[in-house]
């Protein structure tokens, strides 16, 4: 037991809960991942229903804020201060440290120290492996705030190499056909592309508009993805049978008709269970997910030695309840604003 | 199980029929009996109960997820999962290490065949931990019956018959004769063997199909060729009886009997094939088409439904009487062997569908559209010397269904469609105006269709259904009442299920009416002034 557990300190909750605007820390005076526009923010990474315009100051990484600036543009915050992980600073009092959150480029956990006590804010986290970012540290705390994306014991995600796999062996099997796949724009994309790329697919990748800029920006910051293109103005024929991708989104969208025939394909943690890839109409479901499974949400929540366990998004009953059975402190506090399905 | 799990999960997201009869037809080549024919009987009619009794699968499957599951979490993972062999499949722990080789579906079968259920649900555990999510999952499948992967029994059947180059119908007729894992089958198909035999089993033949006739088929027709007969409202069976056994098929071959235990009495003792039309009738008149549906799709009946809903057959046609095949002969002949052999026998609960007479086609003509008799259908058109022949065969028999009643209707959602229509906005529920409290019109939906628009109109309407958006749930769009559609149907019937109070029968787009102002629709009580009509 630490020093200052003997002179009693005061909760977490007194210094760090959730307000109007998002989870905040009082003393430090600063939001983490607010929904909608304050004076300060700390901002986990760049998916935007934790990174949002209009901030008078924002700190994060320096992936992060690049991404930021990217979707929002240069002046979307008052002021940009970045943060290298592991570098601790401190703002009113409050110790702020940043550690790699393995979910995409640039993610972070937010690690605060304030009065003896210790909470990690994840933000969206996992631990498979991933090319395009660092991966997560284990940071041991008293309170850990988790997301519960794919809280139920049925998603287990297999490693990625094995679904890309999947994806290479049915462009072998319809060779004419070009495989359409629909990734998360920011992160899902590019990770797969990176994957790809590690199992030794080296002719050009071609991307729907929607994600040249962000797979522009990952190749600035030095992730190698090898020859990528734009759909638009590219030929017809040297795309039929490769490989495209594209927001989800755009599977459905009458963008596809412009391809003979092709066979859609759906990168997503979701692709676990039939229904939901029958739902999206998707030929070939790829299992690629950028949050923790089932085992790795309990696994990582256990490393922590939390004894406070506060979760923010997805499936909270399911957690919260087995957190409970295993004799931990849990609870769900249902922040507003964020995207559940987006995976 | 690799094999059969991959063709399952296959299939699952497989759109398109032609690939998926590829997909079969491979694995039934490639894949050993007798795990092909365990493959076969899943994908059909299910893996028989002499091979593994009755299987508490739902019992078995929560007795042994609760040794390592809460159950509030398998609870929870059910509810998102909707499938309770997917869940099991999805939830079971991966062993660190597999002990054992992955079991063949025959492995399977074999091993889940004998000992108590207590017994056979330590089996059930043994043969999941030796598969992964997907084997286990496809074994679930197989031994569940129903697999609900988008392959009908008779899709399964044309792919085993394109696999080795036969003719389905060469199948269909062997098919009620043949048990699961069918060897026999599989080595006549390969040459291995001879044909099997159907012996002293009733069996399905393949149904003759009618034409639809078209405006120019007229001219080419002469009256003098043809009987007309009255089509009935009801369903195309027919009734096999052979050997003190009785079965009632579909017009797809698919078993019916259990469903009308009374219909399989009257012909008990008869060594026959008949053709017919299964309807509902009460004291000589037919029954809406509704009714009948009360006894379809069900595995028993009850004796309130027996009474409530009486079942009766209305002969068209005879196949075969004794050990005579009459197939060959003309219809004139099987005719007269069916009205003989009707008068001789006098099967309850049957009759002899009554010829119309008629001179020209044109007095037909006056018949066709004056009839509007409950249970009419339309009428037949059969060549007078026409053979039995299975499928639709051109130019013998035709259909001349009642002209189709329309109404106008306003698109209200769209949904979008699944394989090649999959970016297109393709399915449709329409509504009529309905008066409400406050003096005013609201639509309420009353029908939905997917069909008679081509391509282009496809592509049209797609288009206006993006502009004309007020909100977005999934894959259904709601609009701006504004498009019209003139909707044909064949009939409207009452119905509690629908917020309207009616439902259409076979509703299909006719004309896509661009120039009609929403506002000047048709009403609901125009709708449902057409209730018994049609």
């Amino acid at each position: 037991m630490r020093m200052t557990h003997m002179i009693a300190s005061p909760p977490v909750e007194t210094w760090l809960y959730p307000a109007e605007a998002g989870l905040y820390c009082a003393p430090g005076q600063f939001y983490i991942d607010p929904h909608r526009a304050v004076d300060r923010a700390v901002i986990t990474h760049g998916h935007s229903d934790h990174a949002r315009a209009g901030h008078g100051a924002v700190l994060a990484t320096s992936e992060t804020i690049a991404i930021m600036k990217v979707r929002y543009g240069e002046t979307s915050a008052g002021t940009f201060q970045q943060l290298a992980l592991g570098e601790p600073v401190n703002i009113n009092g409050v110790g702020v440290r940043l550690a790699p959150a393995g979910h995409i480029l640039g993610s972070a956990q937010i690690v605060l120290d304030y009065d003896g006590k210790r909470a990690v804010v994840s933000g969206d986290y996992k631990r498979a492996y991933d090319p395009t970012c660092a991966a997560f540290d284990v940071v041991t705390c008293d309170v850990f705030v988790t997301e519960a994306t794919f809280a139920l014991p049925v998603f287990r995600h297999e490693p990625a190499h094995g679904e890309v796999a999947k994806l290479l062996a049915s462009m072998a099997a319809e060779p004419q056909r070009t495989h359409v796949i629909g990734a998360y724009g920011l992160g899902k994309c590019q990770r797969m592309i990176a994957e790809i790329r590690n199992a030794g697919y080296d002719k050009p990748i071609y991307l729907h508009g929607a994600v040249v800029a962000l797979t522009a920006l990952y190749q600035s910051l030095g992730i190698n993805l090898g020859d990528v293109r734009s759909v638009a103005g590219a030929d017809g024929d040297a795309i039929a049978g490769g490989i495209v991708l594209c927001p989800p989104s755009a599977l459905s969208d009458r963008w596809t008709r412009r391809f003979n025939d092709p066979v859609l394909a759906f990168a997503s943690g979701w692709m676990r269970v039939r229904g939901r890839a029958r739902q999206h109409g998707v030929e070939l479901p790829l299992i690629v997910s950028d949050h923790a499974d089932w085992p790795d949400l309990i696994a990582t929540i256990s490393q922590t030695n939390a004894e406070d366990v506060w979760v923010t998004h997805g499936r909270d009953d399911a957690l919260v309840h087995h957190l409970a059975t295993l004799g931990r402190k849990a609870r769900a506090l249902a922040l507003v604003g964020r995207d559940d399905e987006a995976e | 199980m690799r094999a059969f799990a991959q063709l399952l999960d296959t299939l699952v997201y497989t759109q398109s029929r032609n690939r998926k009869l590829a997909l079969l037809a491979r694995y039934f080549r490639d894949t050993p009996d007798p795990d092909r024919g365990y493959a076969l009987a899943a994908l059909t009619d299910g893996l028989p109960q002499h091979l593994i009794g009755r299987l508490p699968l739902r019992r078995m499957l929560s007795e042994l997820t609760s040794r390592f599951l809460d159950p509030v979490l398998y609870k929870l993972s059910r509810d998102y999962v909707g499938d309770t062999a997917e869940t099991v499949a999805l939830v079971w722990p991966e062993p660190r290490a597999r002990a054992n080789a992955e079991p063949t579906l025959s492995d399977a079968v074999t091993e889940m065949s004998h000992g108590s259920t207590a017994e056979r649900t330590q089996t059930l555990g043994r043969l999941l931990d030796r598969l992964d999510a997907s084997g286990r999952w496809a074994l679930l499948k197989l031994l569940g019956g129903a697999p609900r992967v988008g392959v009908s029994a008779r899709l399964a059947k044309i792919a085993v018959a394109d696999a080795f180059g036969h003719d389905v119908s060469d199948i269909e007729e062997l098919w009620h004769a043949l048990e699961a894992p069918y060897l026999e089958l599989f080595a006549w198909l390969e040459g291995r063997g001879p044909k099997p035999e159907p012996g002293a089993k009733p069996v399905f033949r393949p149904v003759m199909l009618a034409h639809p006739i078209e405006d120019d088929d007229w001219p080419k027709l002469s009256a003098d060729d043809f009987v007309a007969e009255w089509k009935w409202d009801g369903i195309r069976v027919q009734i096999a009886a052979a050997g003190g056994d009785v079965r009632i098929f579909s017009r797809q071959g698919d078993d019916i009997s259990a469903a009308f235990p009374e219909i399989r009495s009257a012909f008990l003792r008869h060594n026959c094939v008949a053709d017919g039309e299964l309807l509902v009738m009460r004291s000589g008149s037919i029954a809406p088409f509704n009714d009948l549906q009360q006894r379809l799709n069900r595995k028993t009946v009850t004796g309130r439904m027996l009474r409530d809903y009486p079942a009766h057959v209305r002969l068209y046609d005879l196949l075969f009487e004794g050990g005579d095949d009459l197939r060959a002969m003309t219809f004139t002949l099987r005719r007269a062997r069916l009205e003989t052999w009707h008068a001789a026998h006098c099967p309850p609960l049957t009759d002899v569908s009554e010829l119309v007479a008629f001179e020209t086609f044109d007095s037909l003509r006056a018949i066709w559209s004056a009839t509007r008799a409950d249970g009419i259908e339309g009428l037949m058109l059969k060549r007078r010397d026409s053979a039995y022949q299975a499928g639709r065969v051109k130019g013998q028999w035709y259909k001349w269904k009642r002209a189709a009643l329309t109404l106008d209707c306003v698109l209200m959602y769209a949904q979008r469609g699944s394989g090649k229509r999959s970016s297109f906005y393709s399915d449709y529920t329409f509504g009529a105006w309905r008066s409400n409290d406050a003096g005013g019109q609201d639509l309420v939906p009353v029908g939905k269709a997917y069909s008679g628009f081509t391509d282009d109109e496809l592509r049209l309407i797609d288009t206006w259904i993006r502009a004309n958006t007020t909100e977005t749930f999934g894959p259904v769009r709601a609009v701006t009442p504004g498009l019209v559609f003139e909707v044909a149907f064949d009939a409207v019937q009452k119905s509690a299920r629908h917020k309207s109070g009616v439902a259409m029968r076979f509703p299909r787009i006719h004309r896509i009416r661009w120039d009609k102002p929403a506002a000047e629709a048709d009403t609901l009580e125009t709708v449902q002034a057409l209730i018994g009509k049609g």
